[in-house]
């Protein structure tokens, strides 16, 4: 009965964000834009998560080479370290840990911050002064995630790289020059483009459930946890729902 | 008994003005439980009309229902001769800049300045106040009339109980509301700084000539402030009259908020 009762909440929060997002789609084109706000979430998001997402892509990348270089080291192929760890930063690692890192330091911040402005009646003030707090506080965060994090997965797998370089300088005597070299050899468009394209959906995800929880929260303080604590959960989720959605696509057109 | 004649007076007097607010049947439940259950007001132009209730009466839903934050479930509501329930989101935000709302915890922006907490609803109504320099005197001039210029560049995490309270005070008079709606204006407050408040609300009644709908269960709040006390019981009016009235009824009920 009580597992019924999950799955019967379950779908119907599925409906209503579902609604949410039919309301941000609705908005996000309608005037008057929030420019201002817009720009100002951008920086604070952007700027934020930067620091996280370069030490997480730096450690990302060293264990990643610390882990596989033994095993390419066995058959000899220690060559192809900068093409195997450049491809699977690029594809998958660096795209799903950057995200799940930004998932959650800013949907566990949207969540609390857009929960205790409900909670304490902010989001109300907004409204009875002819404010649409919708457009205020959701569209532009929804927005600047969307952009933001794209641009931060770029930044992290950057460093990734840079990290496995040191590693491979470190272990193999590998310069600068020849690491890179081997890098861009190996990497395509087509290894770029679907990554960067599915982590504009991440942090579409990411801000839209992150604003979602904080938005709709309930039952005071004890409520504003819960909306930041389930705002990382279930966009976490979701982040792993659009990976397999975007590799399936990916390879539908790609031919990976 | 004389005192009694003259407050009748001033009732009759007060109902000769217009009507800047008026609530017909109106019903609404959550669930099983119904919270309003058929009430009904009237608040002149210039009134200063207190309603009184125990908590879980229905006042804050009422008050809610007012300005479109909840939607009523049967009823009439209409603000200056306009039934909200009838007009559309845009409509309803042009309504909305003619009504003050003074919420019970203040409500100011926490990731705002005192200014950019003023400004907020200026320039979401640019059309009314266009140039900037106008914007700054306006700011000024709420400020003033609250007592608290200096803080101004101060934020929220950074005023006592009290300031926040008259900082949104502030911000509910910036936009020249016709009503003010108090929500609970003395509540959380200490002795002294609720009597600062409820001189500052009766202050701002003199210089805006506004209407005023006050929610409180605080006797001295309404004895200062009011004109007419509606006292709301199980979601419906129960009695109203002037302070002096209601303060020496016989009603068990009415004596209870009285004592």
């Amino acid at each position: 009965m009580s597992n019924s009762n999950g799955l019967k909440s379950f779908f119907i929060e599925i409906g209503e964000l579902t609604l949410f997002a039919k309301r941000f789609f609705k908005e996000v084109f309608t005037k008057p834009f929030e420019f201002k706000e817009l720009i100002r979430q951008c920086y604070a998001i952007g700027n934020r998560s930067i620091l996280l997402v370069g030490v997480t892509g730096f450690i990302i990348g060293l264990v990643i080479t610390l882990q596989t270089r033994p095993t390419l080291e066995e058959f000899g192929a220690e060559s192809w370290m900068p093409s195997m760890v450049s491809l699977s930063i690029i594809r998958e690692i660096g795209p799903v840990i950057i995200a799940l890192t930004f998932a959650g330091r800013i949907a566990s911040g949207i969540g609390a911050e857009l929960g205790s402005m409900r909670v304490t009646e902010q989001i109300d003030a907004m409204e009875v002064s002819g404010t649409n707090p919708f457009k205020f506080l959701v569209v532009t965060r929804i927005v600047a995630a969307t952009f933001m994090l794209p641009l931060l997965v770029l930044f992290g797998d950057a460093i990734a790289l840079f990290g496995s370089y040191i590693i491979e300088n470190i272990k193999g005597e590998v310069s600068f020059m020849l690491y890179f070299n081997k890098v861009f050899h190996v990497l395509d468009f087509s290894d770029l483009i679907p990554a960067t394209i599915k982590t504009f959906f991440f942090g579409f995800a990411i801000a839209l459930v992150g604003c979602f929880k904080g938005y709709n929260c309930e039952k005071g303080t004890v409520g504003v946890g819960a909306a930041a604590n389930s705002a990382v959960v279930f966009s976490s989720m979701l982040l792993f729902i659009i990976d397999f959605i975007a590799v399936f696509v990916t390879d539908i057109f790609f031919d990976l | 008994m004389n005192t009694g004649q003259n407050n009748s007076k001033a009732i009759e007097n007060i109902e000769t003005k217009s009507v800047m607010l008026e609530i017909k049947d109106l019903r609404k439940s959550f669930g099983d439980n119904a919270v309003l259950n058929g009430f009904n007001l009237k608040l002149y132009e210039g009134e200063n009309l207190v309603i009184m209730g125990k908590s879980g009466s229905g006042k804050s839903v009422m008050i809610k229902c007012l300005v479109g934050l909840l939607q009523a479930d049967s009823g009439s509501i209409k603000i200056m001769d306009q039934e909200i329930n009838t007009l559309n989101q845009k409509d309803l935000n042009i309504l909305r800049t003619e009504i003050g709302f003074l919420f019970q915890g203040s409500a100011l922006y926490d990731s705002m300045t005192v200014r950019e907490n003023l400004e907020f609803p200026l320039r979401r109504h640019k059309t009314r106040f266009k140039d900037a320099s106008n914007m700054d005197e306006l700011v000024t001039e709420a400020l003033e009339s609250v007592g608290l210029l200096h803080t101004v560049d101060l934020m929220p995490a950074e005023l006592s109980g009290g300031m926040k309270r008259r900082i949104a005070l502030a911000r509910t008079l910036i936009l020249k509301p016709k009503i003010i709606l108090y929500d609970e204006p003395t509540s959380g407050l200490d002795p002294i700084t609720s009597k600062e408040i409820i001189a500052l609300m009766r202050s701002i009644q003199k210089q805006y000539k506004t209407s005023s709908l006050i929610i409180t269960h605080d006797v001295d709040c309404a004895r200062v402030v009011s004109e007419r006390i509606v006292l709301l019981v199980d979601g419906v009016n129960y009695v109203e009259g002037t302070y002096s009235e209601l303060s020496t009824s016989t009603d068990a009920q009415v004596k209870a908020f009285f004592k």
